[in-house]
């Protein structure tokens, strides 16, 4: 673990030909791509394409009924995997745990593998709550939290791992335009600072465009396309462009 | 319920496993600890007052009419002691603690809360299981120690009280003391300490494998009792075939 720690480099990411049925019924179709070290890398798709599950198999929560995810060219199944590499996932409804306070919810990494004293635990939980513009709330409860807070609570958490690999699920949903830029920014910020691998799940259309380095379309469990947001933006496909250009049609009077 | 033995066995083998690391834990099994005995204490009391003080008014006026009045201490000292005080009270925290067990650690993982535990690499045996275990091992034969006690002093009260048996205080306790040997109560603690272990283990492993919304939760909370009062009542008889000397 202190092997780990030491170094802050991104890590790579690939998935190769990943499969998985529910019931019979196909959710990923064989899904591929490569995330680079210290890429941006959004995913981006409707509503039931199968996005939220791709994420649960890169974290390790559920297994492929065909194919392989590797990190560094390691597989994420090996065991050692979670000691040598650190990674982090915001999860779409923050996942805090309801029991604790923010600041014991941000700081329970360090508490737990006992990182650190607490005194400095405490320091570093103030920081990365100032970070994410929430110092305020170090002894509050999640659920005194409005549900964007608890989203950069949990964003807050996630950047105490310091992590090498970081997934965000849906981040800027059930936030306001401005936070969701901050959002956004806090995305772009460490990846300059840390260096760290993201892997955002989104269907926000400003930020995949905003912050990602590249960007895979994906629908019905199947990748549309993989590119830079300027080639996705090229990319003739109806689904694609319906899902790009979607938005009100007024009616004249 | 069965088909889940086999989950059941390995999470309580896990959590063995992981008993070295519960004093670094020693907070959470603290705070566990005081949630059960706080929570429980006063309805264990009232609970054993009056099971103590039934016994002998169901068997004193019997025995007395038979000329047995000196055996009413003696029933009411060892069933309290060898089995009602263990398997009551472990019926009574089956319904307050391992609901509550598996209703907090349902709601966790319907909400996530333990996926992110598993992402930050914190085993959830560790965290959840783990302090909730040991301290329903250390609490429960606690409360039946407090059970015993209470009980017996139900049943000498009615005992002296009751007009068809009138056996006085002392009377009721010097053969209380002639039968009960101190074997007895360990026997019924080494019971309420197994009765534990099932409530712990059952209740942590309904709470782990809940799946869906709230309902799954309600599912998994009464699946969590029901499922502990059955294997108690089994295990009682099993322990008691195996203690008889």
């Amino acid at each position: 673990m202190n092997d780990a720690m030491n170094h802050h480099s991104g890590v790579s990411l690939q998935v190769n030909h990943l499969r998985k049925s529910f019931n019979g019924e196909a959710v990923l179709q064989g899904i591929d791509f490569e995330v680079k070290p210290g890429e941006i890398f959004v995913i981006m798709g409707p509503s039931g394409s199968g996005k939220s599950v791709l994420l649960k198999h890169l974290i390790g929560l559920e297994t492929p009924d065909v194919g392989e995810i590797l990190i560094n060219g390691e597989s994420i199944q090996s065991p050692e995997i979670a000691a040598k590499y650190r990674m982090a996932m915001v999860f779409q409804s923050g996942a805090l745990l309801n029991s604790l306070t923010v600041g014991e919810n941000v700081g329970l990494y360090l508490s737990e593998h006992r990182l650190k004293p607490p005194g400095e635990i405490t320091r570093i939980v103030t920081e990365k709550l100032e970070a994410v513009g929430l110092k305020d709330t170090l002894d509050k409860m999640p659920n005194e939290l409005s549900g964007g807070m608890k989203k950069r609570v949990a964003i807050a958490r996630a950047l105490v791992i310091e992590p090498q690999l970081i997934l965000y699920d849906e981040p800027t949903s059930e936030l306001d335009p401005l936070s969701a830029v901050v959002v956004g920014q806090e995305i772009l910020k460490l990846k300059q600072r840390i260096g760290v691998t993201s892997l955002v799940v989104s269907h926000d259309r400003d930020l995949a465009f905003g912050i990602a380095d590249r960007i895979a379309v994906i629908n019905e469990g199947r990748i549309l396309t993989i590119g830079t947001p300027e080639e996705v933006k090229q990319f003739n496909d109806p689904v694609l462009q319906k899902f790009l250009h979607a938005d009100f049609q007024h009616e004249s009077p | 319920m069965f088909e889940n033995i086999g989950e059941m066995i390995l999470l309580f083998w896990r959590t063995l496993l992981a008993l070295p690391l519960a004093w670094r834990q020693r907070r959470k099994v603290f705070e566990q600890f005081f949630e059960i005995g706080n929570a429980s204490l006063l309805m264990v009391c009232v609970l054993s007052f009056f099971i103590g003080a039934v016994i002998a008014l169901q068997t004193g006026p019997v025995l007395v009419e038979r000329g047995l009045a000196s055996a009413v201490g003696g029933i009411v000292g060892i069933s309290m002691a060898k089995e009602l005080a263990p398997v009551m009270m472990a019926i009574l925290i089956a319904g307050r603690i391992g609901s509550a067990m598996a209703a907090e650690i349902g709601s966790m993982r319907v909400y996530q809360e333990i996926d992110a535990l598993r992402t930050m690499n914190i085993n959830p045996i560790h965290y959840l299981v783990l302090p909730r275990l040991v301290a329903i091992a250390f609490a429960l034969p606690m409360l039946v120690v407090f059970s015993v006690l209470v009980g017996w002093l139900g049943g000498a009260l009615v005992a002296e009280a009751n007009n068809h048996i009138a056996i006085p205080f002392q009377a009721f306790y010097a053969n209380l003391r002639e039968v009960v040997e101190l074997k007895d109560v360990a026997n019924g603690l080494f019971k309420s300490f197994c009765f534990a272990l099932i409530i712990g283990v059952v209740s942590c492993h309904q709470g782990l494998v809940t799946i869906g919304g709230p309902r799954g939760i309600g599912r998994s909370v009464t699946k969590a009792v029901v499922n502990s009062i059955v294997l108690i009542v089994i295990f009682d008889y099993v322990l008691t075939r195996i203690l008889l000397k």
